[in-house]
């Protein structure tokens, strides 16, 4: 067994993060492996809207182009794996594109393993009818309330279908909803051989993959000194160097800007957890608060002493429904008293949309200057002579959600004085829809892996 | 030695402590995290869930849950039912609470006591 830490870079956070920080990272990185982390909480449900136009979307259209700009250093670096959740909802669409972009490369010979099972959508009318309790984890809502407009249910699957696909050859590894630390995890198990209740090395690589996860935000995005933070516009993504141990060290590629410290890393620690003495995972119940972090040289923080459990019997489910339609229209406000114009302003819009005969079910008017982005506790020294207005609204009805976005554009003529920004044009409908966290039993959610050569995987699916 | 007498004087988080913070479905979650050992010490007396609470009362929120972690000197609140609905669903500009740490750190509370 090869006792080297492995190197697993992350270059990217979610879907639309720098298009080049992957290919940099993998070229500057010295990288073992390369992980993309693309699904937020949300981002299934804009994949289920493309799927339902098109049966061969639903995955992250990004990560097959990525895959052909990566073909030369592919090449070049025997060793570099890489191990993506760019699957989606439609992990086989995914694998087949990267497959066209390989063979076009003429590396037909390269091993696509697909990791698929935590599509749960069409099994949940039946759980239903077997008494499995999927009912909403915050307010204890049974999902019958939504079922009829669910768009994707997905569980999120762990590190072991990622570890067997790798360890069965895989080069690239495509997948769908698998937790996002998961995606370090299952490579470091690969390389260490790791037994899946050694829960404090499963904790260590899964402490790694939760710092990285978000990408630049590990290595000086988001800082709160963010102007002492060198070349922010040239950001290194995060590496984790993963030892055989569990501990990690986390770092950028030399020449790179950003920051990795103590204070970097401990922010990012913190960042989205709940209860941090059991940040939980498919994989493992991580205890982050018995960990140290020290700094061991320019850009590199120590991460040692996770400990872990077993985690529980049942698995995250992220699913999502249909919730109506939704529009926001924004306007800028200029001049003595603007904060009291703009929400005048607001007023007369949603007025109008209520004289045209709609009732909207829900709308905000927000003053954006005047301490409104975090309602109730920011107030600005001196009354502003520039805010801006946002109006929101949602309702069941596209049409009540149209009829508002109609009633921005006559304020040029018809509203108060010293309001700009018309020519950004009207705000538009879109579709809203509501999270709907629950939990499943592991056992009925089993992951499949299939594995082949870019080549076959054109025949197969011709 | 300051006088017991003394009121501690205001103080802004900020100048303490730094924050990150983001979003669970409708929970946000701030970390805090102190400059040094003794501000974290001050922190876990001073700022309490009901202070935390009590700031973001515009949000609507629900409770606040606070958690320890002295290993990286730094505390995590959680605020259920902070965000309107969460990133889906709510219509505020910041539906997933990435303002909220920021605008932590302009609390104002007693500082740490000098004598201390």
């Amino acid at each position: 067994m090869d006792g080297r830490p492995l190197r697993v870079g992350n270059g990217a956070g979610f879907w639309g993060d720098n298009l080049d920080a992957p290919w940099l990272l993998a070229r500057d990185g010295r990288l073992d492996v390369l992980t993309l982390e693309y699904l937020a909480e949300l981002t299934l449900a804009i994949l289920s809207h493309m799927r339902s136009r098109d049966p061969k979307s639903g995955y992250v259209t990004d990560f097959p182009d990525l895959l052909e700009r990566l073909g030369p250093l592919l090449r070049e670096q025997a060793g570099l794996t890489v191990v993506t959740n760019a699957g989606g909802l439609n992990p086989a669409s995914c694998a087949r594109a990267c497959a066209e972009r390989l063979v076009g490369q003429g590396q037909g010979e390269t091993a696509l393993g697909v990791v698929t099972g935590d599509d749960i959508l069409a099994s949940i009318a039946r759980w239903s009818d077997d008494g499995i309790d999927l009912s909403h984890m915050e307010t204890g809502e049974p999902i019958s309330s939504v079922a009829d407009r669910l768009v994707c249910a997905n569980a999120y699957l762990g590190a072991r279908p990622i570890a067997e696909t790798l360890s069965a050859g895989a080069r690239i590894v495509v997948t769908g909803r698998v937790a996002d630390a998961s995606l370090t995890l299952g490579p470091a198990c690969a390389r260490f051989g790791w037994a899946w209740d050694d829960w404090t090395r499963l904790a260590g690589a899964s402490v790694a993959g939760h710092i990285i996860e978000c990408g630049a935000q590990a290595t000086g995005g988001l800082w709160h000194r963010w102007e002492e933070v060198p070349d922010l516009e040239n950001v290194g993504y995060p590496i984790a160097e993963v030892a055989a141990d569990g501990s990690c060290v986390i770092t950028k590629p030399e020449r790179s800007g950003g920051l990795v410290s103590a204070g970097t890393v401990s922010e990012q620690l913190v960042y989205e957890i709940d209860d941090p003495a059991r940040y939980r995972t498919p994989d493992v119940d991580v205890n982050v608060t018995t960990l140290r972090l020290n700094d061991v040289g320019p850009d590199r923080v120590e991460v040692r002493g996770a400990t872990g459990q077993a985690p529980g019997d049942r698995l995250k489910v992220a699913a999502v429904y249909r919730d109506g339609w939704t529009a926001s229209g924004m306007l800028a406000v200029v001049g003595r008293g603007a904060e009291a114009k703009a929400h005048a302003a607001g007023w007369i819009v949603l007025e109008r949309v209520r004289r045209a005969g709609f009732t909207l079910a829900d709308s905000l008017v927000e003053c954006l200057g005047a301490g409104s982005v975090v309602p109730g506790n920011l107030h600005p020294p001196s009354p502003p002579f520039e805010v801006v207005l946002r109006v929101t609204v949602r309702d069941p009805e596209r049409k009540a959600v149209e009829r508002f976005c109609r009633e921005f554009a006559p304020l040029v003529t018809s509203g108060p004085s010293g309001i700009a920004g018309y020519a950004t044009g009207r705000p538009s409908a879109r579709p809203a829809f509501g999270y709907w966290p629950a939990l499943v039993p592991r056992e009925l959610v089993p992951a499949r892996t299939e594995i082949a050569p870019a080549a076959e995987w054109l025949r197969r699916t011709q | 030695m300051a006088s017991a007498h003394v009121p501690p004087p205001i103080v802004r988080l900020g100048d303490f402590a730094h924050a990150r913070s983001g979003d669970k479905g409708n929970r946000a979650n701030i970390g805090v995290v102190a400059n040094d050992a003794a501000c974290y010490a001050w922190l876990v007396e001073a700022l309490t869930p009901a202070i935390v609470s009590e700031y973001f009362h515009g949000l609507g929120l629900e409770t606040v849950r606070r958690y320890e972690l002295p290993n990286i000197l730094a505390l995590n609140f959680v605020l259920e039912r902070a965000l309107g609905g969460g990133a889906s669903r709510s219509l505020r500009l910041d539906s997933q609470g990435k303002a909220l740490g920021a605008a932590l750190l302009e609390l104002r509370l007693p500082g740490p006591s000098p004598a201390t």
